[in-house]
């Protein structure tokens, strides 16, 4: 006979976990990795020069940052990422809204966005360095044509989501095209902006890392190729988990800059 | 005597359906609405009900016809034309204190009469108590509250509104129903209401302008006589007046000889 309660089972179909579980979970599968890579390492199962121990990388990230001024290639990486995803921002959010608003304005530039979203950017990294030449500017516009395109994108699709019944409440309440475009059309659809931003940042990210690696004496990235030329297999993942946990950051900003910003999303009823 | 706040005159629209195919939504429809009254548009659905409501407030351009509201012809939405729709249209961005005021604040009214009178409106619709919190912290009934007090507070001529009560359960559409009344009364509000639900006509209408469907045309302008000129804002009371069952039969056979006709 079965029993009326049947005992739980690990994999139950859509069967919310219990916040213990998932915490130690997700303890457990990182706990996994590093005893993987320790044993590993202290075995001599992969080649300690290719592989160092998760100590030796860990002791690394603390020496770069402790005796060979680290802080200062991160903060140049951080400063590159910012500026650019600030420009990029400063023309995607208004030219989206625009785009979103107005079929007219769709009409000229989506079919020029679009095309744009299949180049990858990186390809343009050859004829950036011939303009630019070496310095900043290269770098940050590889991560503004890498972001914008998609930004724009997004943008036009969050604000084209505005509910029709918005907008013509505005209007018969009296309100013209610029009150309903700043005061109805833009808030409604900053909540799903952020979110676009949010996303995309992560995107700058990686093209950063390219932009330094390819074309630059500073930065994470950079660093990064000069250890590889003394086989510095420590610092080169120290630099990943210094990416890993900006990005990581970034992200917490940019979620508590979203709770902060829209109290009435969470209250919901 | 009463005077004529809207006038609708020859009204046609027919909308483009693509491959120069036409779709004739309104056909050829007149009538009017007296100042301080409530005039109920009812039919069965596809009787173009919703679009000439939307043609009054100037959000569709009629085809052929002119409306006239307050003396002037109708081109475009404006102040003038409060219009409450069956969805949700909260600011949820802002608390309901601002959504009421918000069409004040466009219409550049000095602060302090636009607090007075978001203040009192709120207060007309039962949500002074809810005045600082934001609209998705409140029930559907609630939002539909916030959106007659928004509208209101903008001082229109005319109060449109289209199946504004569609989208709440029975026991909250009812409370609605009876808090029309009292605006009504209180405000002396013209309001224009699109409804296909006989029993809200019923009640809240000083006229009721049936419409046939496919396409959209006049079909019968009824007045509810056995109301005697007054408006009853008790539910319970109102069924049991001599003539209420009358007229809603008669509605009940409109709605189905039209809502048949071309199936």
């Amino acid at each position: 006979m079965p029993s009326p309660t049947r005992s739980k089972r690990f994999l139950e179909i859509r069967m919310p976990v219990t916040r213990r579980q998932r915490m130690l979970s997700a303890f457990g599968i990182w706990a996994v990795f590093f005893a993987v890579w320790t044993i590993a390492a202290a075995t001599g199962l992969v080649n300690e020069l290719l592989v160092p121990s998760p100590q030796k990388v860990f002791s690394a990230t603390y020496d770069l940052f402790a005796a060979r001024d680290f802080a200062s290639d991160v903060l140049v990486s951080i400063t590159r990422v910012v500026v650019a995803f600030a420009m990029a921002c400063a023309v995607a959010v208004p030219l989206g809204v625009m785009m979103g608003t107005f079929a007219s304005v769709e009409a000229i530039f989506a079919p020029f966005v679009s095309a744009w979203r299949y180049l990858p950017a990186p390809s343009f990294i050859p004829i950036l360095l011939m303009w630019f030449g070496t310095g900043e500017a290269p770098k940050l516009a590889l991560l503004f044509i890498g972001v914008i395109f998609f930004l724009i994108t997004l943008i036009m699709d969050h604000t084209k989501n505005v509910r029709k019944e918005l907008i013509e409440t505005a209007l018969t309440l009296g309100a013209d095209r610029y009150v309903v475009v700043l005061k109805v059309v833009f808030p409604a659809a900053l909540p799903d902006i952020v979110v676009a931003m949010r996303q995309m940042l992560a995107m700058a990210w990686t093209y950063l890392v390219i932009a330094e690696i390819v074309a630059s004496t500073t930065g994470i990235g950079a660093m990064m190729m000069r250890a590889r030329r003394f086989l510095k297999t420590d610092e080169i993942l120290a630099g990943i988990i210094v990416i890993g946990a900006l990005g990581l950051l970034f992200d917490l900003l940019f979620a508590a800059l979203h709770r902060g910003l829209f109290p009435y999303l969470k209250e919901k009823r | 005597m009463t005077a004529t706040l809207v006038d609708i005159s020859n009204l046609s629209k027919a909308f483009d359906i693509g491959r120069g195919q036409k779709l004739q939504a309104v056909q050829d429809v007149s009538f009017s609405v007296e100042k301080n009254s409530i005039c109920v548009l009812l039919g069965p659905s596809g009787c173009g009900k919703s679009t000439i409501l939307r043609m009054i407030a100037g959000l569709e351009t009629a085809t052929e016809g002119e409306i006239v509201v307050g003396g002037r012809k109708v081109d475009g939405p404006g102040r003038d034309r409060g219009m409450v729709f069956q969805a949700y249209t909260s600011f949820d961005w802002l608390t309901v204190r601002k959504n009421v005021e918000f069409g004040m604040k466009i219409n550049e009214v000095p602060a302090q009469e636009r607090r007075e009178r978001a203040e009192h409106f709120l207060n007309l619709v039962g949500l002074s108590k809810f005045a600082d919190a934001y609209p998705s912290q409140l029930s559907g009934g609630m939002r539909q509250r916030v959106a007659i007090a928004r509208t209101l507070a903008n001082d229109p001529e005319v109060l449109l509104m289209d199946e504004p009560f569609g989208a709440l359960d029975a026991e909250t559409r009812w409370l609605m129903q009876e808090l029309m009344i009292d605006v009504a009364e209180k405000t002396n509000t013209t309001m224009v209401i699109v409804t296909h639900d006989l029993e809200e006509a019923i009640f809240l209408a000083d006229k009721i302008v049936f419409l046939s469907s496919h396409p959209g045309r006049l079909k019968e302008e009824i007045i509810p006589a056995f109301k005697d000129g007054a408006r009853i804002a008790d539910k319970e009371r109102i069924v049991r007046l001599e003539g209420y069952g009358a007229l809603e039969e008669k509605l009940m056979r409109l709605m189905r000889e039209e809502g048949h006709r071309d199936e």
